[in-house]
């Protein structure tokens, strides 16, 4: 009789121990995500931030191009003001074009290309910008891990238990977008 | 990318212990052979040299290689573009803080990290390879220092060096100990353990001489198969090998001059053996150069960053069917390659003349601006309140920072 009970005792400590492991496991699973997305926002803030430095700048060099500052600084508080995951990325889209232009336009002011305060900007503008990718990346890989984790026996019954939900992932829908922006000029 | 952590740790552990049994080993047999029943001493005086050893580097065994290396630290305002890489390589891997990043003053090209953790990591890259490199290959070379450390390579192959190290400390303490004194003192013991005496202190000496080769040809091993994964984990970082393998090239071609505070030990931290050139097979730090760049520019084929990627690429271009990367990492998420960063169009003069001002901001040089165009660079030793331009002869006040 006795034995039977240590049996089902072990048993029990087993199952608890194989709940508790694979509980750790979401959870760790979830933060990874949840600094991944942290950090995605610290570099959109970040590129933010950047935006109407480098207009300002430029700003008395590129008379013809008026109507791209203009439509960066729209496409920007556009960025700002976007909610949610999906909204936010198409906006930050929209910029990361816009910026891409801007770029090529500035080729054409050699004065503009050779200023040490553009180069600078420059390179700030294009390092956020790969550090956006790369942190867009990494939270994808994140998410997947995530929602495969709570998709799959035997996590799912645990994930379902404790109410871990699947994440969204951070889309791209230009593929040129796909392409690390400029790195140096 | 954790479960690769998880298998690399135990990969580790295994050759660890490994390394240790052999360090005891050679403490005991040397005991024995010493005195009889000494053995145990003999073990208690090698597990404390080691454990001396060990906690020295865990806590500051990444200091002292940059020491010995004259590495300086760079600050964000020294090299805007090498900070901004080392942290774009951050946030691919997915570290949270950001390695301190070091320069090394010499022209020939090449890297290493080092540190106990990823929160106490370091990255030491050559002013050489700031110079020849364009903004992709050290892209490239950044990934690969940080997939070091995200692998956990770095104290693993720092613990292997130090007990590498007590190895041949050890040993060579013993052979010239007997050299010098030994043959004198044991022909006049002359009680009965004699015999067994003399056989103890052959395999002591056999055991001395091979103990140290041994722990060469695992340490070695070990970082040969390191220097792979971090390769393919530099691909999977930037989705771009083209920039590692052309960066490896450049690394190959020029690395005649030598870099400060390199020994054997310390050889397979960089990212290219920087003794030999040519040394291939068990004693080789790292994979010949070629075969890691065809590997490299194999995963092309492919159109995918990923670790099975670069594990196909790796059956391929060496015909050998070993894993190196762990079965674990082969089914994690694959992105596509990306293009070519266009071009930057900077003179091979201009770099080079602003890897060298890296340098001298590192070592706290005062930059002056002259009107006529010229910079002048102070040393920080230079302590006169005013300097006069050279080439104009303008006087100016210097300013320190």
């Amino acid at each position: 009789m006795s034995q039977v009970l240590i049996v089902i005792a072990l048993a029990a400590a087993a199952a608890i121990a194989a709940v508790v492991a694979l509980y750790n496991g979401l959870v760790r699973l979830r933060n990874e995500t949840d600094n991944a997305w942290a950090q995605i926002d610290v570099q959109l803030q970040r590129r933010h931030d950047l935006i109407p430095n480098l207009v300002e700048t430029v700003k008395g060099y590129m008379r013809h191009e008026r109507e791209l500052l203009e439509n960066i600084t729209k496409a920007r508080g556009a960025a700002v003001a976007a909610q949610g995951v999906g909204p936010q990325a198409a906006a930050e889209n929209m910029l990361t074009s816009l910026l891409g232009q801007l770029r090529v336009a500035i080729e054409a002011y050699p004065d503009l290309k050779a200023s040490a305060n553009v180069l600078a900007l420059q390179e700030e503008l294009a390092s956020t910008e790969n550090k956006l990718a790369f942190a867009r990346q990494y939270y994808n890989d994140s998410v997947m891990r995530l929602n495969t984790k709570i998709e799959s026996f035997p996590s799912n019954i645990v994930a379902g238990i404790f109410g871990f939900g699947k994440r969204e992932f951070f889309e791209i829908d230009d593929p040129g977008a796909r392409q690390a922006p400029a790195a140096s000029f | 990318m954790w479960e690769q952590i998880r298998s690399n740790r135990r990969r580790s552990v295994v050759l660890v212990i490994t390394m240790a049994l052999l360090l005891l080993g050679l403490g005991f047999v040397i005991g024995e052979a010493s005195q009889p029943g000494a053995g145990l001493i003999g073990l208690v005086i090698a597990f404390i040299v080691w454990s001396v050893m060990a906690l020295v580097s865990y806590y500051s065994g990444g200091n002292i290689l940059l020491a010995f290396s004259g590495a300086r630290k760079v600050s964000r305002e020294d090299n805007p573009r090498l900070y901004n890489v080392v942290e774009e390589m951050q946030i691919a891997a997915g570290l949270k803080k950001t390695p301190d990043v070091y320069i090394i003053d010499t022209m020939a090209p090449n890297a290493f990290a080092t540190g106990r953790d990823p929160d106490h990591a370091a990255i030491a890259v050559t002013a050489g390879l700031l110079a020849k490199l364009n903004r992709d290959q050290l892209q490239g070379v950044i990934a690969h220092e940080i997939g070091h450390v995200r692998n956990r390579d770095i104290l693993f192959m720092t613990l292997l060096s130090v007990m590498l190290g007590a190895i041949v400390l050890i040993s060579e303490v013993f052979l010239r100990k007997l050299f010098f004194f030994g043959a004198g003192r044991r022909s006049r013991s002359s009680n009965g353990g004699n015999q067994l005496q003399i056989v103890m202190i052959l395999v002591a000496i056999v055991f001395a001489i091979l103990a140290p080769v041994l722990g060469q040809i695992i340490y070695f091993a070990a970082s040969r198969r390191r220097e792979y994964l971090a390769d393919a984990s530099a691909a999977v970082f930037t989705r771009y090998p083209e920039g590692l393998a052309s960066a490896l090239e450049i690394i190959a071609a020029g690395s005649s001059e030598p870099i400060p505070g390199v020994s054997r030990a310390t050889a397979p931290l960089y990212i290219n053996n920087p003794l030999s050139r040519s040394a291939v097979g068990l004693f080789s730090t790292h994979p010949p150069i070629e075969e890691r760049i065809a590997i490299l520019r194999g995963m092309g084929g492919s159109g995918e960053a990923s670790f099975k990627a670069y594990q196909g690429a790796y059956g391929n271009v060496t015909r050998r069917a070993s894993n190196i990367v762990p079965q674990s990492a082969l089914g994690l998420a694959a992105a596509p390659l990306r293009g070519a960063a266009p071009s930057d169009d900077a003179s091979p003069r201009k770099a080079m003349r602003e890897a060298y001002n890296t340098v001298r901001k590192a070592n706290r040089y005062t930059f002056v601006d002259c009107e006529c165009g010229l910079r002048i660079k102070l040393p920080p030793t230079y302590r006169n309140p005013s300097v006069t331009c050279p080439r104009c002869g303008t006087q100016h006040v210097v300013r320190k920072p």
